[in-house]
C-alpha cells in the first residue's frame, strides 16, 4: 500500500547530516556555494529566516539542500520560556522540518518570549526543579510535534540565578533522561560560559554527557570585562574561533571521536573563503583524530 | 549549603522588564560568580536585544536609515522599540508600523515623505518574502468576448503592492537603498506612486501614472476593470485601459482573473 511507504525525497541529497565541519548558511554565500560546490559536509540555518511564504530566500535553500545535508537550527522557540510554547511557531517548524528534510533539528536551552513579548535573545533560565518540569513537557511537545528526536544545546550565560539549586550539567543530564533529546555541544559556549562562571571548562566537558551529543559548534567571542573587572565573554559570533575553543575542541574530538561539527560566524560575515577555511581547519582536527584511531587499531 | 535568607526569585516577566527599561536597575536575582548582581554583566542582554532589534529594523528600513544618518536612526529605532515590543520571533514580520510612527513623531515633521518611504520599504520586504505564484498569461484574455471584458475581476499577484504617495519615493529609496543616483537630484515637487512586483524572485519597483496607480488600488480592492477605468478616468480623463492594462500585465503585477460577477 502506498501509504506504508517512507514518503520519497524530493532532494538529490540523502538527510544525513555526516560527521564532518559544516558552516552556517548565509545569503550572500548562497551564489558563490552553489558555483564552487565547496567540499563540505552540511549547511545549517537558522529556521526564523526561512519562515517567510515564499521568495528568494527559499529558493535559495532548495538549491543548497539539493545538494548537501542541511542541519535546521531553530532560535527563537523560547524552550525556557515560562509561558506555553507558541504553537504557531511550533507549527512553522514542523512545516521547514517536512519541506527540507534537515538531517538534524536542534533548539537552545534559552528563553526569549515572555506573555506577549518576543526579546531576540537567547536568555537563561534558572537551573531549578520547577524550571526543569517545564523545559522537558516543552522538549516532549516539540519531539510529540515534529515526529523526531530535537538536539538541545547548551547556553553560553553572562549571569547565573541566584535561585539555581541544580548545576547546568545534572539539569542537561536529567532533561535527556527524561525527553530523550539529544544534545548540541557548543564548545565556545562551554568555554564562555565556564569563563563568565569561573568554572573550569576542560573539567565541564570532562562531565559532560558525551553518549547525547549529536553536532559539535564553534564560533567567535568577544572578550571584555564586568563591573568588578572579571574576564567577561561575549558570545557575539563575529570572528574567527579562539584558540582556546580549538583546544577543547580537539581534546573533545580526541576523546570521543569526529561529530558533525558547525562553524558559526552570524556578525561581521566575512567572505565565503574565510568561512570555508574554520571548517577546513575543523576538518584537519577530524582527520587528525580519525589517523591516530586507525593506528591504534592496527 | 545551608540557607540563612531566602534567595531573590527572578521571574522571566521581571527579567523582561529590566531588559527593556534600565532604570529598573540589575535584578537582584540575576548575579556573578561572587553571588553579587553585576550590571555590566545583565548589560550584555540588555544591549543584545536593544541592538539587534535595532539593527532588524534597519535591514527593513534601510533608506530610512540613511536618510536619518546610523546615530538618529539607532535613537529612533529605540523608541519605536519601547512603544512596539515585537511578538513574534520571525523579525520579517516586525516594524509594520514603524511608517505610522514617523508620522506621528513630532521631530521629525519637517521630512514628512520618510512615513511612505518607510511604507515602500515595507511592501518591498513583504513582497520579498511573498508566496510563489505564477503570473497571470495575458493570452488568456484573447479568449474573452469583449463585450464581457469590462466585468473582469483580476486577482493580484501575492507579491504585489501599490505604494500610493505624494513625494518621490522611488527616487528616495533609489539612491539612498540601491546607492543608485544622487541625493541632490531629487526633486521633493515630483509625486511617484509605485507598484511594486516580484514576477519570481527579484523584486521590482515601477513608477506609475497617478490614474495607473488608481486603476491598481480599485483593482485589487475587488473592482471589475470598467468600474476601475473608471475611477482612473477620475484621476486623468486622458487615461486608456489598454495602456494601463499592458503596463501591469507586462509587470507581472496579477496572477489570474475570473468572468462572472461575484454573486
Amino acid at each position: 500500500m502506498r501509504s506504508d511507504k517512507q514518503p520519497v525525497s524530493a532532494f538529490c541529497t540523502p538527510a544525513a547530516v555526516p560527521r564532518r565541519p559544516g558552516a552556517g548558511l548565509k545569503a550572500e554565500h548562497v551564489a558563490d556555494i552553489l558555483q564552487s560546490r565547496p567540499d563540505i559536509g552540511f549547511f545549517e540555518v537558522h529556521a526564523e529566516n526561512y519562515m517567510g511564504a515564499g521568495g528568494r530566500p527559499h529558493q535559495q535553500l532548495t538549491a543548497i539542500r539539493d545538494v548537501y545535508p542541511l542541519s535546521l537550527h531553530g532560535v527563537g522557540l523560547s524552550i525556557g520560556g515560562e509561558s506555553p510554547l507558541d504553537k504557531d511557531h511550533l507549527g512553522r517548524l514542523a512545516e521547514l522540518n517536512k519541506r527540507y528534510e534537515p538531517g538534524l533539528f536542534s533548539e537552545h536551552l534559552a528563553w526569549s518570549t515572555h506573555e506577549t513579548t518576543y526579546y531576540n535573545d537567547l536568555l537563561p533560565v534558572p537551573y531549578d526543579q520547577a524550571t526543569l518540569t517545564r523545559v522537558c513537557d516543552h522538549i516532549d511537545e516539540v519531539q510529540h510535534v515534529m515526529g523526531r528526536q530535537m538536539l538541545l544545546e547548551n547556553p553560553s550565560t553572562y549571569i547565573a540565578y541566584a535561585q539555581s539549586t541544580i548545576s547546568e550539567l545534572d539539569f542537561l543530564k536529567e532533561i535527556t533522561r527524561r525527553t530523550g533529546c539529544g544534545l548540541l555541544l557548543d564548545v565556545n559556549n562551554v568555554y564562555v560560559s565556564c569563563t563568565n562562571q569561573e568554572q573550569s571548562p576542560a573539567a565541564y566537558l570532562a562531565e559532560f554527557p558525551m553518549q547525547c551529543v549529536g553536532e559539535l559548534h564553534l564560533g567567535g567571542h568577544a572578550p571584555d570585562i564586568d563591573e568588578a573587572g572579571r574576564p567577561l565573554l561575549i558570545d557575539a559570533h563575529d570572528r574567527a574561533v579562539d584558540d582556546a575553543v580549538w583546544a577543547l575542541y580537539k581534546n573533545v574530538i580526541e576523546m570521543h571521536g569526529a561529530l558533525p561539527t558547525l562553524i558559526e560566524w552570524d556578525n561581521d560575515v566575512p567572505a565565503w573563503p574565510i568561512l570555508l577555511r574554520e571548517a577546513d581547519a575543523a576538518q584537519e582536527i577530524l582527520i587528525c583524530a580519525q589517523d591516530a584511531d586507525l593506528k591504534a587499531v592496527s | 549549603m545551608a540557607q540563612v535568607f531566602s534567595l531573590p526569585r527572578l521571574s522571566a516577566a521581571d527579567f523582561g522588564d529590566a531588559l527593556i527599561n534600565p532604570d529598573l536597575g540589575t535584578p537582584e536575582g540575576a548575579v556573578g560568580p561572587d553571588g553579587f548582581p553585576d550590571v555590566q554583566r545583565f548589560n550584555v542582554y540588555r544591549n543584545n536585544v536593544i541592538v539587534s532589534l535595532c539593527e532588524a529594523l534597519g535591514e527593513t528600513y534601510p533608506s530610512v536609515k540613511a536618510l536619518l544618518g546610523e546615530e538618529y536612526f539607532a535613537a529612533l529605532a529605540r523608541a519605536f522599540i519601547a512603544e512596539h515590543r515585537p511578538s513574534n520571533p520571525v523579525l520579517i514580520w516586525y516594524g509594520e508600523e514603524f511608517a505610522s510612527f514617523l508620522a506621528a513623531f513630532p521631530p521629525l515633521k519637517a521630512y514628512p515623505y520618510l512615513e511612505d518611504v518607510a511604507r515602500l520599504e515595507w511592501a518591498w520586504l513583504q513582497s520579498y518574502h511573498a508566496k510563489d505564484c505564477e503570473v497571470f498569461d495575458p493570452a488568456a484574455l484573447a479568449s474573452i468576448p469583449p463585450a464581457d471584458l469590462g466585468g473582469v475581476r483580476f486577482r493580484r499577484h501575492p507579491a504585489t503592492a501599490i505604494v500610493a504617495s505624494e513625494w518621490p519615493i522611488w527616487d528616495l529609496v533609489r539612491v539612498n537603498r540601491f546607492k543608485d543616483g544622487e541625493q541632490s537630484q531629487i526633486d521633493l515637487s515630483v509625486a511617484q506612486p509605485v507598484l511594486i512586483v516580484r514576477p519570481e524572485f527579484d523584486v521590482d519597483v515601477r513608477i506609475l501614472e497617478p490614474s495607473h496607480a488608481a486603476f491598481g488600488v480599485a483593482i485589487f480592492s475587488g473592482a471589475s476593470l470598467g468600474e476601475a477605468a473608471e475611477t482612473a478616468l477620475e484621476v486623468d480623463s486622458g487615461f486608456t485601459l489598454a495602456d494601463c492594462l499592458s503596463n501591469f500585465l507586462s509587470n507581472g503585477a496579477l496572477a489570474g482573473l475570473q468572468i462572472k460577477e461575484p454573486a
